[in-house]
């Protein structure tokens, strides 16, 4: 798989926002230019106004001194300025809204949690078939419609390179599309205060060619859920309580679903890189990395047991 | 010329005057209006005294948030810093946007009006100086309490905002959140104390002649100000006690899962929010009007399209709270409206930097401090302006919403907007309160450090907020692109800190409080009469007003003010007394005697401060003394007031007669009445806005209300309530037993009344805690029980004044009060009894 960018190592220039890598985030981007760009030039002209006011010749003072010119200046150049933008934001807004949804959109709903993501892909028919975490996958050049929910608090779902944001609010759905055009990885983030570690509430979104997109989906299926010292260790320690592992007896639902952690990018929602180590410190003392989230930490492993449970889960491909 | 009252406009022709005074006027006023010594600092009323007292806290609260601010920055100069921990950083934010929009900026404008308007307008005091000490003490001591909790690790951690689920018992279950609810709500009653105040003393106490448009800009501005927050505080008053009800007992108002719903907290939140920031906007623009002329040595350019401007701020500003929900999957058709609302409510604010550069351009240039900040606050204030226009469009502030580029927005806005007009103001009105002017070569430097700081701390943010950097976080992920920018502001905070720091300093050395006299005087040439020689009773007399600029148009003004020539030289009474004057023309009408220093409101406001602490810590059985004491302090205080006067009439100045007892709409008792109806008005309209916005949003927890035909003797006894309640002014007349039997049974009647709606509602099966619908429906009752409890306390109030011969008769102002607010019960209880039927009727 190719990757335009590494999730944990973007940023610089051009800013994401500025930096569209689909058709619902690159409107918006047109627009961004357009406002910061005419925002700039608005405000060297009233700055060059100031300096006349100040410094400039008399006649030019007199002109700029009277009524008629803050009628013009003040009113009626930024009116016409503004009813043109009110236009176009106007066309825009519901151009991009969700409601006029394309066809062949892939569903996925995702639910916050605090301070982490459940991802279920959905069927044409809004059927689960698949339950991840802190992680989406989908094709490129397709729209894929978000179903956006909330478990607990109020949430807001952001990949800057895709998309706007939308909130994700307790007794609501909303919609949202968004659309990579490009194969990558697209960081995003809680962009509503949530509490605790909201700081920390990272996601990705990993844009596959449709051909990989077709073998991840097929890599998904079948559950390999493996066995040994690891699984017995994570059934008998009480991870099994808030996590699931299809195809083991571990199925608890408060934290994310394991079956394929192995093969995610990210720990700890978006801010760790996934290899053996990060994991056994993850499960070690989760509380340092991420102070507030809900796992406690696992002390009472000992180092051995540590590298035989974080060995066994990144293996859950 | 027209007359508005009857009042013969030629009189003013007879000032100034030209006999000589009797000796002694002089002595005797200064006597009235004496100064406090020892512990009398603590019961003065004077609004020399609270306003100082008032600004100095509000300013307190400015350097105490600005240092949390810098913690705030300390943290976030390099990704994954441990400085503040996650916990304590999420209280310090809370803390540093609550306090500085409600413990610095309302309270600081609100001080300012305190501290410059009976000055401006060449009153003697504010009508109500006991109510400003009140609110002030309130303010003061809630205000400090609540701040405390943070030095214990209580303070809350849900955001300025405080959005419910998060703030919810679920997901903040300690008494952090507790302390922002009733600690803000209680401050809101302050600064509504303080609104109304301002706007009675605004339009009934201007000098003579002083007509609407010959009126300070300020005053218009201060007069814009107080009526936005008589309409947007409520809001957030009614928002604060639902939730605190939510809380407390479980009633669902915010819980979707029961028929409530979150969103309707953001629609009360910010009903009140946004106009808030044009709340603190208008009145540092005011400011603005009225240091711009004076700098450049002119008159303002564009005095009618500024007042016009503020009217339309004023009123846009209530239709644009929803732009801060754009990515709550609202409507395109409402993002719309809210949309075009907002870019709307920047015309005004356009025409007003316009008329400061006009006046600018048409002055002379100079760049002393006030001249300094003004022209900062302009390039600031247009900055945030223009980024506010961006986050109007609603598909870019999907991207920018809750990220930094609004931080940066939001700070420029209120920097230029506010804090540095409010600088411009510290040096220009500081001759006025100190024996020094500040110093103007350290102000080079305050304003140097404080703009470079600002634009290095505020400017990158943008570009943070461009790369995807979150609000309200705590700490960063390196290699994001977040370091730079991070950095670069955190150098630029301290930098603002630095200058804010060396402006205390030239405060320490140059700042010496002179209110009984001995001021710096007119240092900048200012042409409106806060400038005139004043003591504690403010000028000497009270001068005729012309003009605009009166200082300006005629020089010998302030000699002849000091000299008495003009109105009320001396005590017509032996009391403290002002002029009051009609709304339009400042026509004089008649006297009014000012109550003196007392203990009571001080005594009131600190166990009205108690009250709601102890609630916080659920301490009920203090809190219920404290809120009796507090009851009783407030009546003690009240029962020194509305006593019979021994002249009828009296001379104002060159003869001209008039009462000194007045009562019904031309009296300011009333119109502080009305006003404060306005207030419960809006609390309950919003409770009713609730029930309809949780009847469309949450319909499958709707349970069928009881009949309309059910509650005819519940409108019928409402009707009856307020019919008694009216009668009683006329009968007054006969006997003043009279209005005592009519407020009981006018009282007791909207009892029943609610009673009965109230055992309708439990026979329909609704309770408080099963349902949305439930909840608001008893909110709506407690709202109404809280009014009637009040009408009761009233009447009894009425009955104890009569026992002791206290009711003046034929016309007592108590009367009226007590009439208009068991009218307006009334009013409230059918209204809410035929709405809550209303919807979701079948």
């Amino acid at each position: 798989m190719t990757s335009r960018t590494e999730p944990l190592a973007a940023g610089g220039w051009p800013p994401p926002v500025l930096d569209p890598a689909g058709p619902f985030a690159e409107s918006v981007t047109t627009l961004a230019w357009v406002l910061l760009l005419g925002g700039g030039a608005v405000l060297v002209i009233v700055l060059a106004m100031l300096g006349i006011a100040l410094f400039g010749p008399p006649r030019l003072k007199t002109r700029l001194g009277g009524e008629r010119a803050i009628w013009a200046l003040g009113f009626a150049f930024p009116a016409v300025v503004l009813t043109g933008l009110l236009i176009w934001g106007l066309t825009l807004t519901s151009s991009l809204s969700a409601t006029r949804v394309a066809g062949d959109a892939m569903r996925v709903k995702i639910i916050g949690e605090m301070w982490w993501w459940r991802v279920h892909y959905q069927d044409a028919d809004g059927r689960e078939m698949l339950r991840d975490a802190n992680e989406l996958h989908i094709p490129v050049g397709r729209p894929v419609l978000l179903e956006l929910e909330a478990a607990d608090v109020i949430h807001s779902f952001w990949v800057p390179r895709l998309g706007g944001k939308m909130d994700m609010i307790p007794g609501r759905t909303n919609r949202l599309l968004i659309q990579a055009d490009a194969p990558g990885i697209y960081k995003g983030q809680c962009a509503e205060y949530c509490g605790g570690p909201h700081a920390l509430m990272g996601f990705i979104v990993v844009a596959h060619s449709p051909a990989d997109f077709a073998r991840w989906r097929a890599s998904r299926l079948p559950e390999s859920a493996g066995a040994g010292r690891g699984l017995a260790l994570f059934l008998s320690s009480g991870c099994a309580a808030c996590h699931t592992i299809r195809g083991t007896p571990a199925n608890g639902l408060a934290g994310p679903d394991l079956t394929h952690v192995g093969s995610r990018r990210t720990l700890g929602a978006g801010i760790l890189p996934n290899n053996p180590g990060t994991m056994a410190g993850w499960i070690a003392d989760s509380q340092a990395i991420k102070p507030g989230n809900r796992m406690p930490a696992y002390h009472q492993f000992s180092g051995d047991e540590l590298r035989a449970v974080s060995d066994y889960l990144v293996t859950l491909k | 010329m027209r007359s508005e009252t009857g009042f013969d406009p030629a009189l003013y022709d007879r000032f100034p005057t030209k006999e000589p005074r009797p000796e002694g006027e002089e002595e005797e006023l200064r006597r009235i209006w004496c100064k406090p010594k020892g512990w009398e600092y603590l019961t003065v009323v004077n609004n020399n005294y609270v306003g100082i007292y008032y600004l100095g806290t509000a300013f307190l609260f400015f350097l105490m948030a600005g240092v949390l601010a810098l913690l705030m920055r300390a943290q976030l100069a390099a990704p994954m810093l441990e400085i503040l921990p996650q916990a304590t950083y999420n209280q310090v934010f809370t803390m540093h946007g609550t306090v500085m929009m409600f413990l610095f900026a309302v309270p600081a404008v609100e001080a300012a009006g305190v501290l410059l308007l009976p000055q401006m307008l060449a009153a003697r005091d504010l009508p109500f100086p006991r109510l400003s000490a009140y609110a002030f003490w309130a303010y003061a001591v809630g205000g400090l309490c609540f701040f405390a909790s943070i030095f214990v690790g209580l303070a809350p951690d849900g955001g300025w905002f405080m959005y419910p689920p998060l703030t919810s018992k679920a997901y903040s279950p300690g008494i952090n959140t507790d302390f922002w609810l009733l600690g803000i709500g209680f401050i809101e009653i302050s600064a509504i104390a303080g609104a109304i105040e301002i706007i009675v003393g605004v339009l009934r106490t201007r000098a003579p002649g002083m007509s609407l448009d010959k009126m300070p800009i300020f005053a218009w501005a201060m007069l814009v100000f107080a009526v936005m927050i008589v309409i947007a505080f409520p809001s957030i008053i009614l928002g604060t006690l639902l939730l605190e009800i939510e809380r407390a007992f479980n009633w669902p108002f915010f819980d979707a899962a029961r028929g409530g719903d979150p969103l309707l907290w953001q629609h009360l939140f910010w009903f009140f929010g946004h106009p808030e920031v044009y709340i603190i906007f208008l009145p540092a623009a005011g400011m603005m009007s009225m240091i711009v002329a004076t700098v450049a040595k002119t008159e303002l350019v564009g005095y009618r399209l500024i007042v016009l401007a503020m009217l339309a701020t004023g009123f846009i500003s209530f239709g644009v709270w929803a732009h801060h929900m754009f990515t709550t999957g609202m409507p395109p058709m409402t993002t719309g409206f809210f949309s075009a609302a907002s870019m709307a409510v920047s015309l005004p604010a356009g025409l007003q930097v316009f008329s400061w550069i006009a006046t600018l351009a048409i002055g002379q240039r100079s760049f002393n401090a006030p001249g300094l900040f003004v022209v900062g606050s302009i390039v600031i204030f247009v900055t945030g302006g223009l980024t506010g226009v961006m986050v109007a469009m609603v598909p870019f502030d999907w991207q920018a919403h809750d990220s930094y580029f609004i931080v940066a927005h939001l700070h420029y806005v209120l920097i230029g907007g506010m804090v540095f007009p409010l600088f411009a103001a510290f040096y220009y009105w500081m001759p006025m309160v100190s024996r020094r002017a500040l110093s103007e070569r350290l102000a080079k430097w305050v304003f140097a450090l404080m703009f470079a700081g600002m634009n290095i701390a505020f400017l990158p943010m943008h570009l943070a907020g461009l790369q995807g950097m979150p609000r309200r976080v705590y700490t960063y992920l390196p290699g994001q692109g977040f370091e730079l920018p991070n950095l670069v502001s955190t150098i630029g905070a301290f930098m603002l800190g630095l200058g804010v720091l060396l402006f205390l300093i030239d405060l320490a050395r140059n700042f010496r409080l002179a209110p009984g006299g001995g001021n710096a005087g007119n240092v900048y040439d200012g042409a409106t009469l806060e400038w005139l020689p004043s003591e504690l009773y403010s000028a000497r007399s009270i001068p005729v007003v012309r003009s605009r600029e009166p200082l300006r148009d005629d020089p010998r003004l302030a000699g002849d003010v000091a000299k008495g020539r003009h109105f009320l030289p001396g005590s017509a009474t032996g009391h403290r007394e002002t002029i009051v004057t009609s709304p339009l023309l400042a026509e004089p009408q008649y006297l009014q005697i000012m109550p003196g220093p007392s203990a009571w409101p001080f005594a009131a406001a600190v166990f009205t401060a108690g009250f709601f602490l102890a609630l916080t810590v659920q301490a009920y059985s203090f809190a219920w003394v404290s809120a009796i004491l507090a009851v009783v302090s407030i009546l003690r205080w009240l029962w020194e007031t509305d006593r019979p006067v021994r002249d009828e009439e009296v001379d104002i100045g060159a003869g001209i007669m008039v009462p000194t007892y007045v009562t019904g709409p031309a009296s300011h008792g009333w119109w502080t009445m009305v006003i404060l109806l306005v207030v419960m008005a809006m609390i309950f309209i919003m409770a009713l806005f609730s029930l309809a916005f949780l009847a469309s949003n949450q319909p499958a927890f709707w349970a069928p209300p009881p009949s309309m035909a059910a509650g005819l003797p519940i409108y019928f006894l409402y009707g009856a309530a307020f019919l008694a309640a009216l009668a009683a002014r006329p009968l007054l007349k006969r006997d003043a037993r009279w209005p005592v039997g009519l407020f009981f049974a006018s009282a007791f009647a909207a009892g029943s009344a609610l009673w009965l709606d109230w055992t309708g509602w439990s026979a329909a099966g609704l309770a408080p805690q099963a349902s949305g619908q439930g909840a608001v429906i008893a909110a709506l009752q407690a709202l109404q029980a809280f009014a009637v409890g009040t009408g009761l306390l009233m009447a009894a109030y009425c009955a104890a004044r009569v026992a002791r011969g206290l009711m003046t008769q034929p016309r007592s102002n108590t009367v009226d009060l007590a009439m208009l607010f068991l009218c307006y019960t009334a009013a409230q209880g059918l209204t809410g009894a035929l709405f809550g039927r209303a919807i979701g009727m079948t």
